[in-house]
Formats: structure tokens, sequence, C-alpha cells
């Protein structure tokens, strides 16, 4: 029994690293190949699976007017959890899948680890979401959003410019990469804009009792609350506030995106609350009325929430940088990538998203920042 | 006679603790050679350094939880010491020294910094037993994270600048480096851990472990183990050595930290949370309490299955769950092991020996 047990152990191990050997799938050259990252389960869930449904909107509707240069438009997802790790191995994974352009991830954290492989690679990355400052620090990489810095001063001036108040309160999570990020640059633009923060308290993940910080605003006689964190916690403090009767003017940034969408979340406490986002589902223009339709139809009734749209974007800065470049399907991913440095400068994309164009140097793109209220249950243009 | 079974144990003792290390050679070698036949994809590839990381946070929690005899919840805190302490020493130093000794200095100073650690929080800890024990190292692991989460370091021409507040209250230099970003954590660590180190790294931990045990302090931990009382009234001290392999564990464990620090471009500390102390836990469990080839080849299986399983796209952590349940009734289950054990008598070279326990 000892000597079976290791002879076991050792053929165990050999068959182990044996069934590693997975098939390196063949590339194929008559289509391009993007791959998409992003948290598809886990609690950020909402906005991987809308990158990955704004995303094959966008595909689809490539492929139906015949692709890019003649060329059709393979999407494959892979999810990431959250998790840099992970993403780390769904990137090897699309890799082996024969990935030649990515799209993500979508989250800040898991971004900059594959960032980290994607310019060792010379991968061409484009993120839709993911607004850390390192997310694109390789001259391989490019984002669709603001990112943290111009968030938190963007939404300073915002406030500022539109006087929407003078004390402010801010909730942030200490214990996540983008809100601490926004909330940094926030508190040094506030003080450019006059604004007074009377309490600045920080909570760390998975809280889920908020009245320690609620009432800190209160007492500091906040009239508005900044909170630069995700959705799931916002509506947690909204109800709490509400059961405090607490009812200053809330403020968020793009994570608060999906609010309305939390279940058993009772969506009227959430009526004016106010975003820094560059899309809503009710603007007017043709382009997002069809694509708020394309979705709902697709998605069951599903509203497309501000990722979706990034997505979409991306999916259309990718077509034109690559008609720009005049690359076909059957150039290895570096090369494609080399031709999008080039490209990726020469191209202004009319999106969803605004009137969208890079700078090749920092990968940062150039757009006018947008705000949106919730108005009967809706997302209202301000 | 006597000396005759003494000789015979030893034996079998060696026997068995160079099979161990025989197991990982030959991993090693296999891998290797798919490597360089080009037959091995990208994503298990990728998936090499994280094995050599969880197997070592394996290998090191089983001697607090196998040897020790006591329930670790905060394992994943002192791989966050190491992995911090060493990516921070890295981003420092940075070009100054060369990078083979610039990553050795790495892994002793996680190493140290995550003993040293150990040996502060086993100090208070190990004064207390079984559950008390568990909840309390549970929240040391939480303090340490929570404290590398308000940690702002930033460098320039006058030195170290330290702020717990924001990076703005680092009044750094307008070319000073910010390390530490506070929940931003570190990055730009530079990638310095590979599968062979990685492998070293295993060898090593086994060697340090598995000597350990074999120790005259091993069986001093082993006696208070299994019976305090009796272990104390022949005169030994029972902290001291519980507190040595809790030392010992974080330092291992710390290793650890490193060589995932310095895999991956970007450091937080949300990765290092109870959530990855109950996963090592998992290993070490499943593989068997106080088995230390068990806990290796559960942390190779339960790192490698979740990515073997992406072609199930959504139902993946389902039918991983499943899988893990499965695995464990089968390896643990009373009615599974007589199962197993009739099955296995019943073949030709299958005569089971009057051999006790599971060997160690």
């Amino acid at each position: 029994m000892k000597k079976l047990t290791k002879v076991l152990s050792i053929t165990a191990a050999a068959a182990m690293a044996a069934s590693m050997m997975a098939s390196v799938s063949v590339f194929a050259d008559d289509v391009f190949t993007i791959g998409a990252i992003g948290p598809i389960t886990g609690a950020a869930a909402a906005y991987g699976t809308s990158v990955m449904n704004g995303a094959q909107i966008a595909v689809e509707e490539i492929n139906a007017a015949g692709g890019i240069n003649g060329y059709q438009v393979e999407l494959l997802t892979a999810d990431d959890t959250h998790d840099a790790e992970l993403a780390v191995n769904a990137y090897n994974d699309l890799k082996d899948q024969g990935m030649q352009l990515l799209l993500g991830t979508v989250t800040s954290a898991p971004c900059i680890a594959v960032e980290g492989e994607a310019a060792n690679d010379n991968m061409f990355l484009l993120t839709p979401s993911g607004t850390a400052v390192d997310c694109i620090f390789g001259d391989n990489a490019f984002r669709v959003c603001f990112s943290d810095p111009a968030q938190g001063t963007a939404s300073a001036q915002y406030i500022g410019e539109h006087g929407l108040a003078t004390k402010i309160a801010i909730i942030y999570d200490s214990s996540d990469p983008y809100s601490a990020g926004i909330t940094e640059y926030f508190t040094a633009e506030a003080a450019n804009q006059g604004l007074e923060i009377v309490s600045s308290e920080a909570f760390s993940d998975n809280r889920t009792d908020f009245s320690a910080q609620l009432n800190k605003a209160k007492e500091g006689g906040a009239e508005l609350v900044f909170l630069p964190i995700y959705y799931q916690e916002a509506a947690l403090i909204l109800q709490q506030a509400a059961s405090m009767d607490f009812a200053p003017a809330f403020f968020g940034c793009d994570g608060m995106d999906g609010i309305l969408g939390v279940e058993n979340f009772d969506t009227s406490l959430a009526e004016g609350l106010m975003m820094l986002t560059p899309f809503t589902p009710n603007a007017e223009d043709e382009m997002t009325q069809n694509f708020v339709k394309t979705y709902e139809e697709k998605f069951d009734g599903l509203v497309p929430i501000q990722f979706g749209a990034d997505a979409y974007d991306g999916i259309y800065a990718m077509k034109a940088a690559l008609e720009d470049a005049g690359a076909t399907a059957d150039m290895s991913a570096s090369e494609i990538c080399d031709a999008m440095k080039a490209s990726m400068g020469n191209i202004t994309i009319t999106g969803l998203t605004g009137e969208i164009s890079w700078d090749p140097a920092t990968g940062e793109p150039n757009k006018e920042p947008k705000a949106v209220v919730i108005q009967n249950g809706e997302y209202q243009p301000m | 006679m006597n000396t005759d079974i003494v000789k015979k144990i030893k034996n079998r003792r060696l026997r068995s603790k160079l099979i161990t290390y025989l197991i990982v050679i030959v991993f090693y070698v296999v891998v290797q050679i798919l490597i360089n036949t080009g037959n091995l994809s990208s994503l298990l590839t990728g998936l090499l350094v994280p094995i050599c990381v969880y197997v070592i946070a394996a290998v090191s929690l089983n001697l607090v939880v196998g040897i020790s005899g006591e329930l670790s919840l905060g394992h994943a805190g002192f791989m966050c010491v190491g992995a911090y302490t060493s990516a921070f020493l890295s981003n420092v130093v940075g070009s100054a020294l060369p990078e083979t000794l610039r990553f050795i200095l790495a892994i002793l100073t996680g190493a140290v910094f995550a003993g040293l650690f150990g040996l502060l929080i086993g100090i208070p800890v190990l004064r207390l037993k079984g559950d008390y024990l568990a909840i309390v190292t549970l929240a040391f692991g939480e303090i340490i994270k929570n404290l590398m989460n308000v940690v702002y370091v930033g460098i320039d021409s006058k030195g170290l600048h330290v702020s717990t507040t924001s990076a703005m209250d680092l009044h750094l230099e307008p070319t000073g480096k910010q390390i530490i970003k506070g929940a931003l954590g570190i990055s730009g660590t530079p990638k310095n851990s590979n599968f062979t180190i990685g492998v070293i790294l295993i060898l090593l931990t086994l060697f340090i472990v598995q000597n350990l045990i074999d120790s005259r302090s091993g069986r001093a931990v082993m006696a208070a183990r299994d019976n305090r009382i009796a272990a104390e009234s022949i005169g030994i001290p029972v902290t001291k050595f519980k507190l040595l392999a809790f030392a010992v564990s974080a330092a291992l464990a710390g290793v650890a930290g490193v060589l995932y620090s310095h895999n991956l471009a970007t450091l937080n500390t949300k990765k290092f949370d109870y959530n990855t102390s109950i996963l090592v836990l998992v290993f070490v469990v499943l593989g068997g309490i106080g088995n230390i080839r068990g806990s290796m080849i559960a942390a190779v299986i339960l790192t490698a299955l979740p990515e073997m399983l992406r072609f199930l796209s959504n139902y993946r952590m389902l039918i991983y769950a499943i899988v893990l349940i499965v695995m464990m009734l089968f390896n643990w289950a009373p009615a599974a092991r007589e199962w197993r054990e009739r099955v296995l008598s019943r073949l030709p070279f299958g005569r089971r020996k009057a051999v006790g326990k599971e060997e160690v």
C-alpha cells in the first residue's frame, strides 16, 4: 500500500502536469478577434455584463454592415470576477484563443495587472471603464472613460460652477482604489472652487451600516453628500439617510450608474440623485435611442448603463483606428498594436458618450463631461 | 532490536521526505518539457506562479493547523505583509542593484517582516486555544489589511515621507515618487517571479517545514498538540514551541506573498482578505490536516481547476463548488474512505500492511 501510494502520487503529479497540455487554438485569419474581459459574476457583475452586452451590439452592427476593412469581427468574452490575478488568467486564456485586440478590462485594479502583461506582449488594450491612472501606463493602452483624477476634478468643478452646494460631505471606500482616487482629486479641486468639505468619512469594503458616516455629515450641516462609490453601498446609504430624516443632495460618479437596477431597492429614494456620467438612456439623439432600443430588445428589457455605452464606443473606436491603419485580419496582435498606436491619434468618433478623440502620448480621451439626475425613476440629462 | 525499529522509522521518514521533493521535481521537469516543446497554453503558463504561491501558503499553514494543531484564519495577513514589504523594497531600490540580488533581498525582507509580525501577533494570540484563537487570528488578518490600506509612502531627494491620511500630505517634491498609495496599493513592481524561482522556493519551504517537523522542536510542538498537560508536565515550554511554529509559518507565508507581488503589476490589500485565508485553509483541509504532500496537491488542483473550467462560462463557479464538495467527501467521508480501502485491497498489489495513521 505504501509503495502504491508513492507510485500513485508520482504518477498523479506527472499526469497533472501532462493534463496541463491544452491544445493551442488555430488562429483564423479571416476575422478580427476582439477579446473582452470584465466581471460577469461577483459584486461588480453589473458593469462587466453591461460592457459585454454593449460590445456585442456594436460587433453585430459592424458585421451586418460588412465588417472592418472587409473582415468580420469575432468577440470573445472572459470573466475576471473583479480580481487582478484572475484577470491575468482570463487574459492568457483569450490569448490562447487567438485574441488580436483587447477591450478591457472593465474595472481598475484588474486592468493594471492585465496592462502589465499586455504591455509586455505588445497587445492593443482599450479599456472602456478602467479609471485608475495606471490602467494605461504603457503606450499600447488607451481608455474610453475619464480617469479618476479627471472625474474627481470634473465633479468638483461641476458642483462649483453650477452652484449646487457649498458645504460638502464625502463618504468613500478607503479600501477601493477607484473611490480613494476620486476623493483625493475632488478634495484638491474643491479648495479651488470655494467648496467647504465639512466631513470626509471613509468606510472599508463589505460595510452595511453607514449611520456613523451619515451622522457626521448631518452634524456638519452638509448640503450635498458626494459619494464616489459603487452603487451597492450607495443604495444602502440612501436608504439609511432617508430613515434618519437626512435629506441633502447626493452626487456620485460613474460607479453610481446601475443604482436603479438594485434588487429590492426603493427607487423613489434615488429621486434627485445626481451623477457624473457620459451617457443617459433618455438622451434624445437618434444614436442613443437606437442603441437603447436594440439593447432592450436583445437583453430582456434591461436598460443600458454607461458601461455598455463606453464599450459600444470602444468597439467603434477600434473600427475607426483599424480602418485608418488599413489593418488586415491576418496581422499578428503585435503588428496590429503597432499600427493602432499611430492611428488612435488620428481618429475622432462621435459615439454615445460624445465626440471623442485620443491623445496618443497618454492614451487619455478628450471629451466633454456630462451629468445626469434621476427624476421619476429615470435618468435625465442635466 | 530496539535500535532496529528506530532505524526503520528513520529510514521510512527520510524516504517519505525525499519522495515529496521528487514529486515537485518531476512536476517541474514535465512542465519545463511542455513549455520548451510549445505545448503549454498561455493560460496554464500564466498559472504556474500562482500555483507556486498557493503551494507555499498551504504548506506553511499546514505547519500551524496540522502540526501545531491551532486553527489560524489570518494567514492572508502574513502574505500581505510579505507582499507589501518586498514590493516596497523592490520599488525603492529600483535599478540600483542587479535584478537577482534585489529579488533575493526582497524575498528575505518579506520573510523577515512577515515572521516578525507572526511573532508579535503570536505572543498574545497563542495564549488562547481553539475557537478563540481562530477568531483572534481572523481579526489580526483584517487589522494588517486595514493598516496597509491607509499607509501612504513616497520618496524624494530628502528621503522617505509617510502619511496615513492622503497622498497630498506627503508633501513630496515634484520629482518625488509615490510608492505606497493607500488603497491604490503599489503598482509597477518589477515582474521578477517565475516558475523556476517558485519551485526553488517550494523546495526550500518543504525543506524547512519537513525538517522542523522531524526535529526536537517539531516533536515538542506535536507533543503539545496531542496532550498539552502531559507535555507541560515533562517540562516542555508549550507556548514557546507553538510560537516558533507560528512565526516560521508566518515567515513562509510572507515568502508566498513576495512571489505574488512580484508576479502582477498591481498590488492592493483587497486580495488579502479572509477569503484568501479560508481558501488556503481549504487546501490544507482537503489535502489532509498534517499531510504536507496532500496540501501541495490540493493547492495545485484547486488553483488550476476553476481556470480549466473556463469553457463553462457562467456555470464555472457553480461546477467548481460542486467538484469541491465531491472531492472533500471522496477524500474524507468515513464511508468513502472505507470504500476506497475495500477497492484498493482487492487489487493484486494492494496488500495492506498494518499501517496506522496517515504519514506526516
